[in-house]
C-alpha cells in the first residue's frame, strides 16, 4: 500500500542545506495501523507530507498504491484520505456544507449523515468552522478524511485535543477502518494511543528511523524490565554522577512527572544491590519503586534520550 | 439511523472534471456571497466608482457618448478585476496559509479543478455584478448597444479567466500578506491607469498599457457596449493573458 525507501528531504538554508530526512524507509500494509512516533522536529510530518504527495522527496522512492504520489492524478487521490495536523479546514463554512461539498468530488462517497452520526458532528454541523472547538475540528477533519471511503488514510495527531469520550469514538472508528481493510498511517505524541492502536510502529528521530516493528517486538528487545522509582525531590548532579556506571538512569516519562526515574540494564540481584547501595550512600528513600513490563513509552524514552542521558 | 459503510472503494472513483468544477464553483460562490468583505470589493466599490463617474460627468462631450455609456463598460471591467484578482487572490492566499489548499491538494479536485472552479465562481458572482451594476447604470441613463451584449459576455468570461489566473498565481507563489498588498496595489494601479475604467487613449498615450489584460478587457467591453463592435486586438491580447496566467498558475502554484 505505502512504501518509502531511503527517502531524503533537504531544504536550503542561509548556511547551506538542512537535511530534514536522512534516509527514511518503512512500509505500511493493508488492514494495519502504522504509527509514526518521534519527538518534535523529528521529521514525522515531513515524512507524512512526502507520503501523501504534498512534498517531493529530494531522493529515494515513494510508492502509494503502486504510484508516485507527488503530483498524482485525481484517480489516486480519490483513494486516499488525509487529516492534517492543523486541520486545513476552511473557516467561513459550516461543517455540514464542507462535507456535502466534498462528497461531490467522489463517485461513491460515504454516507454523510451516518458519518456525522458516528463522529457526533450533528450537534455542531450548522456552526461555522471558525467557531468550533479544537476537538470538534478534529472530529470534522477526520470525517473529511473519510468522505471518499479511502483505501489509505493518513491521520496526523488524530486524538490531539479530544476529550475522553471523543477519543473513544475516534479509536473505535480507527479499529473499524482497520477491520475493513483500510491502511492507516498515523502520527501521535501520545504513546499510549500508539500502544493501543498500532500494529506497526516506526520511531523517527532526527530524520532517521531509529527503530521499527510491532509493539511486541519493540518492547521485547530487553530481557529484563526496567526498574522504576520515585523520589520526593530532584537528584543533584553529584548524585547522578555517582550512579553505577554500568546501568542507565533516565529521568521522567512522557507525562513529565517530577521525581520519576527509570533504570535500564538491570540484569539481576547484583544490579539491584548496586542501586540500593547508591540510595544508601546518598540517603535517598524512594517513595515508590517497582519492576514493570517494558512499555512503548520506555522504548521511546530510551531511544530518544540515549545521547542526552 | 443509516449504517456507516467505510469499506474502501477499490478502484479510482473521482468525479468527472466537469462535476468537480461545477461543485467547486457553487461552493466558492456561496462563500463569496456570504462574505461582507468580498461583497464590498466585488459590488460596493465598483458601484461607488460608477456613481462617482456619473455625478462628475467626466467623459461628457457635446457629440460623443455620455459619461455613463463610457463608464459602465469600464466599471463592469473593474468588477471582473475585483472579483478575480482581489477577491479570489486574497481568499486563496489565506486559504493557503491556513492549510485549506494543502488539504484540497490531497482530494481529487486538483489544481485544474480548483482554478476552473474559482473561475466559475467569479463568473457566477459576475452575473450578480452585471445585474446590480447594469441595473444601477440603466437608472442613470445607460443605453448599451444591444448587438454587443454577446461580445461583452465573451470578454467578461475571458477577463474572469485572466484575472482569476493572476489572483491565483500571486496567491500561490507569495506569502498571504504579500498577496494582500500586491493584489490591492495592482487593483488600484490597473483600475486607475491600466485602461480599465478610463480609456487609454484619453491620457498618457502609452502603447504598453494597451497590451495589459486590464486595458484589453476595458477596450473590448467599451467597443462591444458603446459601438456594438468586436475589438479583435483586445480579444487576442486578453486570450493570450488568460492562457499564460492559467498555465503559469497550474505550473507554479504552491499548495502550501
Amino acid at each position: 500500500m505505502l512504501s518509502l525507501t531511503n527517502v531524503h528531504r533537504d531544504v536550503p538554508t542561509r548556511s547551506g542545506r538542512f537535511q530534514i530526512l536522512k534516509g527514511v524507509s518503512f512500509e505500511a500494509k493493508v488492514g494495519e495501523v502504522t504509527a509514526l512516533l518521534g519527538p518534535n522536529g523529528a521529521g514525522k510530518t515531513t515524512t507524512l507530507s512526502i507520503a501523501q504527495g504534498i512534498d517531493k522527496a529530494s531522493s529515494g522512492t515513494v510508492r502509494l498504491l503502486g504510484a508516485n504520489p507527488y503530483r498524482a492524478g485525481a484517480g489516486l487521490r480519490s483513494q486516499v484520505g488525509v487529516m492534517l495536523q492543523e486541520g486545513g479546514l476552511p473557516m467561513a463554512v459550516t461543517g455540514e456544507r464542507l462535507l456535502h461539498h466534498l462528497t461531490r468530488l467522489y463517485q461513491a462517497p460515504a454516507d454523510i449523515e451516518a458519518l456525522m452520526d458516528r463522529l457526533q458532528i450533528h450537534e455542531f454541523k450548522n456552526r461555522q468552522i471558525r467557531r468550533l472547538s479544537g476537538g470538534q475540528r478534529q472530529r470534522l477533519g477526520m470525517a473529511a478524511a473519510l468522505v471518499g471511503r479511502p483505501r489509505v488514510v493518513f491521520l496526523d495527531e488524530p486524538s490531539a485535543g479530544l476529550d475522553p469520550a471523543s477519543r473513544l469514538i475516534v479509536f473505535e472508528l480507527i479499529e473499524e477502518l482497520k477491520a475493513s481493510g483500510v491502511c492507516i498511517i498515523l502520527t501521535t505524541h501520545l504513546l499510549e494511543d500508539a500502544q493501543r492502536l498500532a500494529d506497526h510502529v516506526v520511531l523517527i528521530r532526527e530524520g532517521l528511523v531509529e527503530a521499527a516493528g510491532s509493539v511486541e517486538e519493540l518492547t521485547a528487545t530487553e530481557l529484563r524490565p526496567p526498574l522504576t522509582f520515585r523520589t520526593s525531590r530532584s537528584l543533584t548532579e553529584e548524585q547522578r554522577a555517582d550512579f553505577p556506571a554500568h546501568l542507565t538512569l533516565l529521568q521522567g516519562s512522557s507525562s513529565a512527572k517530577f521525581g520519576v526515574w527509570r533504570v535500564t540494564g538491570v540484569q539481576g540481584p547484583a544490579d539491584l544491590h548496586a542501586v540500593t547501595g547508591w540510595w544508601l550512600r546518598h540517603d535517598l528513600m524512594p517513595t515508590d519503586m517497582g519492576l514493570s513490563g517494558k512499555s512503548l513509552e520506555d522504548v521511546f524514552w530510551e531511544l530518544t534520550t540515549h545521547d542526552k542521558a | 439511523m443509516t449504517r456507516l459503510d467505510l469499506t474502501p472503494v477499490e478502484a479510482p472513483h473521482s468525479s468527472s472534471l466537469l462535476s468537480k468544477v461545477i461543485a467547486q464553483g457553487r461552493y466558492e460562490t456561496r462563500i463569496t456571497m456570504t462574505n461582507g468583505e468580498q461583497l464590498l470589493v466585488s459590488i460596493i466599490l465598483p458601484l461607488l466608482a460608477l456613481t462617482g463617474l456619473f455625478v462628475t460627468g467626466l467623459f461628457d462631450t457635446a457629440d460623443g457618448p455620455s459619461t455613463i455609456d463610457i463608464a459602465t463598460p469600464g466599471v463592469l471591467a473593474l468588477s471582473v478585476l475585483s472579483s478575480g484578482l482581489t477577491g479570489q487572490g486574497i481568499a486563496t492566499g489565506f486559504d493557503r496559509r491556513y492549510g485549506v489548499l494543502q488539504y484540497l491538494a490531497t482530494t481529487p479536485l486538483g489544481p485544474i479543478g480548483l482554478l476552473m472552479g474559482k473561475v466559475l465562481a467569479v463568473l457566477m458572482v459576475q452575473v450578480t455584478q452585471v445585474v446590480v451594476l447594469g441595473g444601477a447604470a440603466v437608472l442613470m441613463g445607460w443605453s448599451p448597444h444591444l448587438a454587443g451584449l454577446g461580445i461583452a459576455a465573451l470578454f467578461i468570461v475571458l477577463g474572469a479567466m485572466a484575472f482569476t489566473g493572476l489572483g491565483l498565481f500571486i496567491a500561490g507563489t507569495v506569502r498571504p500578506e504579500a498577496t494582500l498588498a500586491l493584489t490591492n496595489l495592482l487593483w488600484v494601479i490597473l483600475g486607475a491607469v491600466g485602461g480599465v475604467v478610463f480609456p487609454v487613449a484619453d491620457f498618457a498615450g502609452s502603447v504598453v498599457i494597451e497590451f495589459l489584460p486590464s486595458a484589453a478587457l476595458g477596450n473590448g467591453l467599451r467597443s462591444a457596449l458603446i459601438d456594438g463592435s468586436f475589438d479583435a486586438t483586445a480579444f487576442v491580447i486578453l486570450t493570450l493573458w488568460g492562457i499564460i496566467l492559467s498555465v503559469g498558475t497550474i505550473r507554479w502554484f504552491k499548495w502550501r
